[in-house]
């Protein structure tokens, strides 16, 4: 498949020294464009033109660069719940078809933010990041997420068809896990993740051919306790299929190579856990992702015990920008190493968003050869926010 | 710093996650604690078929015997606790180091897990009712020309366990001479009882295969209750009430326990002081068996204010001070969100703090990192005010002036309730009443506990269940 129109090139440079100055260079260029995209009157979003009224700067004069995003108040994400969602959509895009997508919604109006082609990019970018060996092109995905009103459903399936493949989908309502498990409702949350596991066992027993799989940290070892517990092998027996020599009880027995898998509850202890227990030992290759509706994804340093099972997320820079900051000065970044809150800022034509303070806390971690500018270690809920924070399956 | 693996049923296990604990007084840190997840635990309860087998090959005999060993060692030797060892007096100290239960208190509550390992088939004999012990090795027993058969109803048993108090401990403890596997998800402020129990009985013989020692969070414990055929569970009533319902999980939760003084003893009161003070008090208050509140026909205001110049003079104390009579809370915000709790009750009229009024000052104290809550004793005008049927982490009671005629009716689900009678009358009424579950009859505190009888559940029920089993001679005789 064709890479869909504006997916930035790889940066380039003979050292990280290089990179990292090519990098700068490329995200001042990318959003000194995205800054006039979203604030000049013919293409403009309704809702940055009508907030440039409140600035003490000129948007299109004043920001030339990463540097002067500061200028810009921080972003506060109930500018996102309620409509009128079209506020959201720049007029150069007005005649295109739009998605819209929520993030949370538990409680309360969800978050939403509209799409164009901004997941297909995302993805694709991250697709270059897959090895081939693991996510052979043309095998089969199985999406073992969340559906519904989000975009990961339709972002996998992308990333399954730019490879090459189809993907199989199950149905699945995190809202409704979060309400049962609010309520105390133990039992009733385990028989729907029961139900959803029983759905991928389902699509495996299918005979497509899948390879391929994303899924949650909760739902991959809830497969993998399923599978252990025969439950693969009952399935096949119940539709009459022989059980393959060795049999079915564990992931990599299932044909899956390759997992993609995401969520802040993926902690280098979770991560070890599958690795060795799950994965037959680095067997079946897993790469973290750190990703919301708002940003796209971030994508991992290779883990495995070389570095204690460490996590390490990349923004997909230019479109998307991580800063680990000082949680009582949004402006101070923490130094390397230093503990900070997560400051994400997200530059594309589709959707400005400049410095949010995401849920999340982290370690500030270097630039490196791959990604030549600043990283996220550690990433878990906003310590002053995780009380209130309740993980679903997802 | 120790650092406390998890025991994965044989194998040890550190985890790149680690619960720190801190010594509450000095905020120092004492350990790290390897945590596992509930996947982990999963993965580990597929292999308790092969567990129980080999448990239940060992003769119980040879079992009972590892026992006697086990508590000597528990006490008398230096165990294994993670890298490092410890003797008695040290797993001593550094239990009430990261509880704030005051060391004179950990010591008398230890001691009572070394009595049920050290009086092990005295206890067992008492929650089977005297089932001759071969019933464990061949599964039934023909003693006594009545054929009787149980048979297991888990390959494991799962206890989540609290922080609060090491005594709480004696309740598992039987479940390997019952010959079933155990896992023990320890508190987490007190993993070393629990520790303790199992380097006591490795030492002692019993294959490190049939235990684990499993620290975990909130779902991980989740996951224990739901993967264990059987389990016992510690918590308050919202976290218990998931699983109110649930014949495989045997709760030890809130206790409401009472002292129900009867209509002949209540102009006696003054001779049962000692009694109603050690019932509130013992051990800082702290157990589902503390008498919570205090039923009386006549004469409350007397007692609570009696109660209450007893209990004023109880003052807070450093941990290792012998003279400790309460515990100190680790984390002061609990301490003054119980303190809030019953102020805010107190704001319903028909309440007042009588130990507030003869001590003349506040019922919490802070000092450095830790907080205290002063035994209270508060007087109700009726069992329907909110403070009347309440249960905190300190000595607190309330006292209640009501008639006779439907008490037993109005009291609510009581774990352990004193008769204060010599009236064979309402001693019989106790007897018959199904809302009591242990029953002390005359001037025995409600904390006064036998090891031998069941508690909140008998463990032998809770682990086997009784068969019918009949042999044609040919079999017998093979």
């Amino acid at each position: 498949m064709k890479d869909t129109p504006g997916k930035p090139a790889p940066v380039t440079g003979a050292t990280l020294e290089e990179k990292i100055k090519n990098a700068k260079a490329q995200l001042d260029a990318h959003i000194r464009e995205v800054v006039r995209w979203h604030f000049s009157p013919e293409t403009g979003t309704p809702f940055w033109l009508e907030k440039a009224k409140e600035f003490d700067f000129d948007p299109l004069k004043d920001i030339n660069g990463w540097e002067d995003i500061k200028k810009f108040p921080i972003f506060q994400d109930d500018w996102l719940r309620g409509g009128p969602v079209r506020r959201w959509v720049p007029k150069g895009y007005a005649d295109r078809p739009i998605y819209v997508f929520e993030t949370g919604g538990t409680t309360g109006l969800p978050k939403t933010r509209v799409v164009i082609d901004d997941f297909r990019i995302d993805y694709e970018m991250m697709s270059d990041t897959l090895p081939d060996e693991y996510f052979p092109r043309g095998s089969n995905w199985l999406m073992l997420g969340p559906s519904g009103p989000r975009r990961l459903r339709l972002a996998i399936e992308h990333l399954a068809q730019y490879r090459g493949g189809i993907c199989f989908c199950v149905d699945l309502d995190p809202r409704y896990v979060v309400r049962c498990l609010k309520d105390r409702k133990i039992a009733e949350a385990q028989y729907y993740k029961d139900h959803v596991i029983d759905q991928a066992l389902t699509i495996l027993a299918g005979g497509h051919d899948i390879k391929c799989m994303f899924t949650t940290p909760k739902l991959l070892a809830g497969l993998d306790e399923a599978l252990r517990a025969g439950k693969l092998e009952e399935k096949y027996r119940s539709l009459g299929k022989p059980i393959p020599p060795g049999g079915l009880r564990s992931i990599r027995s299932t044909g899956i190579t390759g997992i993609f898998s995401g969520g802040t509850e993926f902690t280098p202890q979770f991560t070890r856990e599958a690795y060795e227990e799950m994965l037959d030992n680095g067997a079946v290759y897993m790469t973290p992702t750190y990703g919301n509706t708002l940003m796209g994804l971030a994508c991992s340093k290779p883990i495995g015990p070389h570095d204690n099972f460490k996590i390490t997320y990349y923004a997909p820079q230019p479109r998307a920008v991580i800063e680990v900051v000082n949680p009582k000065n949004y402006n101070e970044l923490v130094p390397y190493g230093c503990t900070g809150r997560v400051l994400l800022s997200t530059f594309t034509k589709e959707f400005f968003v400049p410095r949010f303070p995401e849920r999340d806390e982290g370690e500030r971690e270097p630039p490196y050869e791959k990604y030549p500018w600043d990283g996220v270690s550690g990433v878990r809920p906003f310590s002053e926010l995780a009380a209130t924070t309740v993980v679903g399956v997802y | 710093m120790i650092q406390i693996p998890a025991l994965r049923f044989g194998k040890t296990y550190t985890s790149l996650d680690k619960a720190q604990l801190i010594h509450h007084v000095t905020g120092e840190p004492i350990a790290e604690v390897s945590q596992v997840t509930g996947s982990m635990i999963a993965r580990d309860l597929a292999n308790m078929a092969r567990a129980h087998r080999e448990l239940r090959s060992i003769p119980i005999r040879d079992i009972l015997a590892m026992y006697a060993k086990a508590a000597d060692y528990f006490l008398n030797s230096a165990l294994p606790c993670g890298d490092a060892e410890l003797t008695y007096d040290q797993y001593i100290r550094h239990l009430s180091a990261t509880t704030g239960s005051p060391i004179v208190f950990c010591d008398r509550n230890a001691r009572k897990v070394h009595y049920v390992l050290s009086h092990i088939e005295e206890v067992i004999g008492g929650l089977t009712r005297g089932l001759p012990l071969e019933a464990f090795d061949k599964g039934y027993t023909t003693a006594g020309g009545r054929m009787q058969a149980f048979f297991p109803t888990t390959d494991v048993l799962g206890a989540v366990l609290p922080s609060n108090s090491p005594g709480v401990h004696s309740l598992w403890v039987p479940t390997i001479a019952f010959k079933i596997p155990l896992l023990l998800k320890p508190g987490r402020e007190e993993p070393w009882t629990p520790y303790r129990v199992i380097q006591a009985f490795i030492k002692a013989g019993i294959p490190a295969t049939v235990m684990g020692f499993l620290p975990t969070d909130h779902a991980g414990s989740a996951d224990i209750l739901r993967l264990c055929g059987r389990s016992m569970a510690f918590g308050d009533d919202r976290s218990m009430a998931p699983y109110k319902n649930d014949p495989r999980v045997e709760i030890h939760g809130t206790g409401y326990s009472k002292i129900l003084i009867g209509a002949d003893q209540a102009d006696r009161w003054e001779e049962h002081l000692d009694v109603l003070v050690e019932a509130v008090a013992a051990n800082g208050g702290r157990a589902c068996v503390n008498t919570s509140a205090i039923w009386t026909p006549k004469n409350a205001d007397a007692i609570a204010w009696g109660m209450a110049k007893r209990l004023a003079t109880v003052k807070p104390r450093p941990w290792d001070d012998p003279q400790c009579e309460i515990s100190a809370f680790a984390k002061p915000e609990v301490a003054e969100a119980i303190n809030n709790m019953v102020d805010e009750g107190l704001k319903t009229p028909g309440a007042r703090d009588v130990t507030q009024e003869v001590r003349g000052t506040p019922r919490l104290v802070k000092e450095g990192r830790c907080a205290w809550l002063l035994p209270t004793v508060i007087r109700c005008d009726s069992p329907d005010h909110p403070l009347a049927n309440k249960e905190f982490l300190f000595p607190y009671t309330s006292v209640i002036e009501y008639p006779h005629a439907d008490l037993l009716q109005r009291i609510g689900y009581t774990l352990a309730a004193t008769a204060l009678t010599e009236d064979p009358a309402f001693i019989a009424e106790c007897m018959g009443c199904a809302n009591i579950e242990r029953l002390n009859i005359g001037p025995l505190p409600t904390n006064r506990l036998t090891w031998d009888q069941p508690h909140e559940g008998n463990l032998f029920t809770h682990l086997y269940k009784q068969r019918a089993l009949q042999f044609a001679h040919a079999v017998t005789a093979a």
